[in-house]
């Protein structure tokens, strides 16, 4: 084999292996990419029942519900608005302990065929005091805080983390 | 007054470190041996300087001084001792400490162990380290400063992210720092060749030892990483494909292609501009990861409090250290001659298609992991991509790695014929067929898992036919395998241990979880098990308050053991942690968590995760591998002087 | 020969390149950190470009000031600022002195007081000074929820139509006052 050959062999090897990494992620990105929507981008543009997207917005007061599936999984209820809209959630599983009615939520699932997200994951955001971690630290710093006037800000602005299920 | 000597003693280090950068790269262009031989001293004097100042640190961990901010921010009196002193690197300033204190280490090291070493070579990558060294520490001097002070003193700490106060997570960032800072010495050597315009096989043999002991010590810190998210997270899973997983999975892959390349330089003098080129991709990805995980851009589970201001001082250094590099790399490496001839089909090329295949593993995870970032950045979309993203995109550039695993250490350097090589390995073929058609059975035909054991087979039997093709022919095998280079037991042990942690993958596909509400006396049944709410309880800890779950798992209606998952509530830092009960016999676990309690009962997920502890047990053997293989004399020190008289220019 | 070379040396180059193109990336990813235009963890306003949604407040009790309804945002002489606000949020204290230069140069701003007790929240104001043109209580907080607010304070910025041009949640800085807030100002003026 000549050096020339050699040299082309490894090219085509080289060529082929990009190629079916290109190929592989730009298939698997089509399926599997997940966006973000919101109740009122559902409203306008109802996604597709089989995709999976992350809905987020805040938990309506009062609307949430605990119950089973027919096969005998606790289920729980509620639902998410962002103020224009309203969607349906349901999801079986260990809820985040910071999910609060009232408060910001992110979940994970698909349309179910009634119009009703089912969540696969859910998890919650933000405290209700928001505060940044700049801001946080600054005050720590200067000493200006008052605990007469709440509690401590949380230690930095990391994101509450959620269950899976 | 501890935390001013602290203080000092990190502006002591700087001092030393652009001493340590300036002088022998000056000399070394100069040819100035007295001026090179400064970099030793200064090197050691840097690294005693740092480790002063980590003492320092610590100290005031130890003592809960209230006076620092730092320990005010992340540590609280009421914390058990080992977590006020792993809490001294449980924050983002800490961090940084004991990233530069592990980076002078490897300094000393490299001064210390580098006698052998060509002197002009060990001068520029001592000055090179002492580069990214300057580059630390006046982040953490100007950025994030660990020993400032407040005054006066707060009544008492504001507690560390609950999350953290964790064996597992005690132990993790540490080891991840080691195989990053390796990362920044192999960096360092890839520079230094740069500089001087030739690599030769004994800077091949320097650099593989680097690049084998951070390989291994990341390896460790992922599997680390990977088991606190099992047990800690309460999720079930062992990998999320989360970015901050991934930023540490990139440097992982790339320094492991860079490990077989080192050989080839070593071995053969071939692919020389490509491993350098790992090199420098190695620590660019590390550095990556830190920018992404510290600067706040991603969204994760688990990142340090992020804070820009930072992420601007990571980024500047990035484009230095990294945009540097490259620029030197496109400037001098054309000037590197193609050479060593090899044929396609050889240990060469066997290598050549394992970094191929890696280094595409590498990109489709960085373009997954960066895709959602530059999508926001650029159309303003939020999206998020997935664990079906990576599995289904890295599954089938995984499986050539894996078949080609078990042929390549087979194959003789040159050139070498597929077929004798095949037909030493049929009868692992065989075992892995046998394998992939009983888990097939047994699983009731899903491919992919089964395949997934195959793989394992695959590579364990694989590891094992090497060894004993390699002493086969002698007449006493025991003693020709007691006698067989530590470097190749390395070798094999290492992709067993792949074997392993891919037989507890595909056991993993297999898991089974099931949602039940119990009240108190009730019971489920569930993979073969009975299982049994006795109660929710209180049970205070010594800074949180848990709700406990005592559940009985019975079988034919004796109680075997019980299991008490929690959930704890730690007060001063409002947050609260899930406690998985986790049973395991090694050959799966029962996974147990508490969910939210519902009128006198609870709610409980429980999960059947076969083979599961294979998954970090197949990790640490391919550390062990890399130990063993680093234990062999030839792997070490003695050798490159020697060769480097032997190689040519 | 020369080809070949020219090409390896283009070949070599491209790391440098694709790093350049990465840290250019990441550079404008931590100055949209900083000015709240990249924002991962943010979840966009369904607002902006938009009238707010439809309510009408009552005052906050004893305040002289009186409450108002979204009809009021309308038709405005300037742009206007609607802040939520509440007298135990201790971020709320240092937005505080920004509002009240923004007063002082004649900006209209309308308060509404969040999730608060009436007797708190004059007190606030009576310690540190009332910088609202007209001020609103929504005690359950479900105006906010409408809104899509996510905590306190929130603000927003409503041109002379009374349509959404921005949000903020957080405290207004200093910083935040002189890059965002006053040039959005200006431009809606």
């Amino acid at each position: 084999m000549t050096r020339r050959r050699r040299r082309l062999t490894v090219l085509l090897l080289c060529a082929l292996g990009l190629g079916t990494a290109t190929a592989l992620t730009l298939t698997a990105f089509q399926d599997n990419l997940v966006f973000f929507q919101s109740p009122s981008d559902i409203a306008a543009n109802p996604p597709p029942p089989a995709r999976a997207f992350r809905l987020g917005g805040l938990v309506e007061e009062g609307s949430v519900t605990r119950d089973s599936t027919p096969e005998g999984r606790p289920r729980i209820g509620f639902r998410v608005t962002d103020g224009q809209s309203t969607v349906a959630v349901q999801y079986s599983g260990v809820l985040p302990d910071l999910f609060r009615e009232g408060q910001g939520v992110v979940t994970l699932g698909q349309m179910g065929p009634d119009g009703v997200f089912l969540a696969r994951e859910v998890l919650a955001r933000h405290d209700e005091n928001y505060m940044p971690p700049e801001v946080a630290e600054a005050l720590r710093r200067t000493g200006h805080w008052n605990p007469a006037s709440g509690a401590a800000p949380p230690p930095g602005g990391r994101p509450t983390a959620g269950g899976r299920s | 007054m501890i935390p001013e000597l602290g203080h000092f003693a990190l502006a002591m280090a700087l001092a030393f470190c652009i001493a340590q950068t300036a002088l022998p790269l000056w000399g070394a262009q100069r040819r100035d041996a007295r001026l090179m031989a400064a970099a030793v001293p200064l090197a050691n004097a840097a690294m005693l300087s740092v480790l002063v100042a980590f003492i320092c640190l610590a100290t005031s961990y130890a003592v809960n001084d209230t006076s620092v901010v730092n320990v005010v921010q992340n540590s609280h009196s009421a914390k058990p001792m080992i977590y006020k002193i792993t809490g001294t690197w449980g924050n983002h300033e800490g961090s940084m400490v004991l990233w530069v204190l592990v980076l002078t280490l490897c300094g000393a090291a490299v001064a210390g162990f580098g006698r052998d070493l060509p002197s002009v070579l060990q001068a520029r990558v001592l000055g090179v380290l002492g580069a990214i060294a300057v580059g630390f520490l006046l982040f953490v001097l100007f950025t994030s400063n660990p020993f400032d002070r407040v005054w006066p003193p707060a009544p008492d700490g504001q507690g560390l992210n609950p999350l953290l106060q964790d064996f597992g997570l005690a132990v993790h960032p540490p080891l991840l720092y080691l195989g990053y800072v390796g990362t920044a010495v192999t960096f360092a050597f890839a520079v230094a060749a740069l500089i001087e315009g030739r690599v030769d096989a004994a800077w091949g043999a320097w650099v593989r030892p680097w690049a084998l002991a951070s390989w291994g010590f990341l390896t460790c810190g992922i599997a680390l990483g990977s088991w606190w998210a099992y047990y800690e997270l309460g999720w079930g899973g062992y990998w999320f494909w989360d970015p901050v997983e991934n930023s540490s999975l990139l440097p992982w892959l790339a320094s492991t292609a860079l490990l077989h390349s080192a050989v080839v330089v070593e071995k053969r003098g071939a692919l020389k501009v490509w491993t350098v080129f790992l090199a420098l991709m190695a620590f660019a990805l590390s550095m990556m990861g830190t920018f992404l995980v510290r600067s706040g851009v991603l969204n994760s589970v688990h990142t340090f409090a992020a804070d820009p201001a930072r992420g601007v001082f990571i980024l500047i250094m990035l484009g230095a250290f990294v945009g540097g590099a490259f620029a030197l790399f496109a400037w001098r490496a054309p000037a590197m001659a193609p050479q060593g001839v090899f044929a396609p089909v050889s240990r060469e090329g066997a290598l050549v298609l394992n970094n191929l295949l890696l280094s595409c593993i590498t990109a489709v995870v960085l373009v997954g992991t960066l895709y959602p970032l530059f999508l926001d950045l650029i159309a303003g979309r939020m999206i998020s991509v997935g664990p079906p993203f990576f599995n289904m995109a890295t599954a089938p550039l995984a499986l050539p790695l894996i078949a080609a695993m078990a042929l390549g250490p087979l194959m003789p350097w040159k050139r070498a014929d597929l077929w004798p090589v095949m037909q030493r390995l049929w009868w692992v073929a065989l075992v892995a067929l046998a394998g992939f058609i009983i888990a097939l059975v047994l699983t009731g035909q899903r491919a992919l898992p089964a395949l997934g054991f195959a793989a394992g087979l695959w590579l364990i039997f694989g590891a094992a036919a090497d060894i004993i093709d390699r002493v086969r022919r002698a007449e006493n095998p025991w003693a020709r395998a007691r006698a067989l280079p530590r470097a190749a037991w390395g070798a094999a042990i290492a992709h067993a241990g792949m074997g392993v942690t891919a037989l507890g993958v595909a056991g993993m596909a297999l898991s089974t979880e099931t949602l039940v509400a119990l009240n108190p006396g009730q019971s489920t049944s569930f993979a073969g098990y009975e299982w049994r709410l006795d109660g929710v309880r209180d049970s205070p800890g010594p800074n949180f308050t848990a709700r406990r779950a005592d559940v009985s798992v019975l079988v034919d209606g004796a109680v075997v053991f019980t299991m008490t998952p929690a959930k704890r509530t730690f007060p001063i830092a409002r947050t609260t942690t899930t406690e998985a009960a986790i049973r395991t016999n090694g050959m799966r676990d029962l996974y147990l968590v508490l969910g939210e309690e519902r009128e006198g009962g609870a709610v409980l997920r429980i999960h059947h995760n076969p083979l599961a502890p294979w998954i970090w047990l197949g990790a640490l053997t391919m550390a062990l591998g890399a130990a063993t293989s680093l234990s062999d004399r030839r792997v070490r020190v003695a050798a490159p002087s020697r060769r480097a008289v032997a190689a040519p220019a | 020969m020369s080809g070949v070379l020219n090409r390896r040396r283009l070949l070599l180059a491209a790391p440098l390149g694709v790093a350049a193109a990465a840290g250019v990336g990441f550079w404008a990813m931590l100055s949209g950190l900083q000015d709240g235009s990249f924002n991962p963890r943010g979840v966009p306003s369904a607002l902006l470009g938009r009238p707010p949604p439809d309510f009408a407040l009552p005052p906050v009790e004893g305040s002289t000031l009186p409450g108002f309804a979204s009809a009021d945002l309308r038709g405005l002489e300037r742009p206007s600022l609607v802040n939520f606000w509440a007298s135990w949020c201790v971020p709320c204290i240092i937005e505080h002195p920004q509002l009240m230069a923004l007063r002082a140069e004649g900006v209209p701003i309308f308060g509404i007081s969040y999730k608060d007790r009436a007797p708190d929240a004059l007190q606030f104001l009576s310690r540190r000074g009332d910088p609202f043109l007209r001020l609103a209580a929504d005690p359950p907080g479900r105006v906010a929820i409408d809104w899509g607010v996510y905590g306190v304070p929130e603000s927003y910025i409503l041109d002379r139509q009374g349509i959404i041009r921005w949000r903020y949640a957080g405290p207004i800085t200093a910083d935040i006052m002189n890059e965002d807030v006053k040039p959005l100002l200006r431009r809606h003026a």
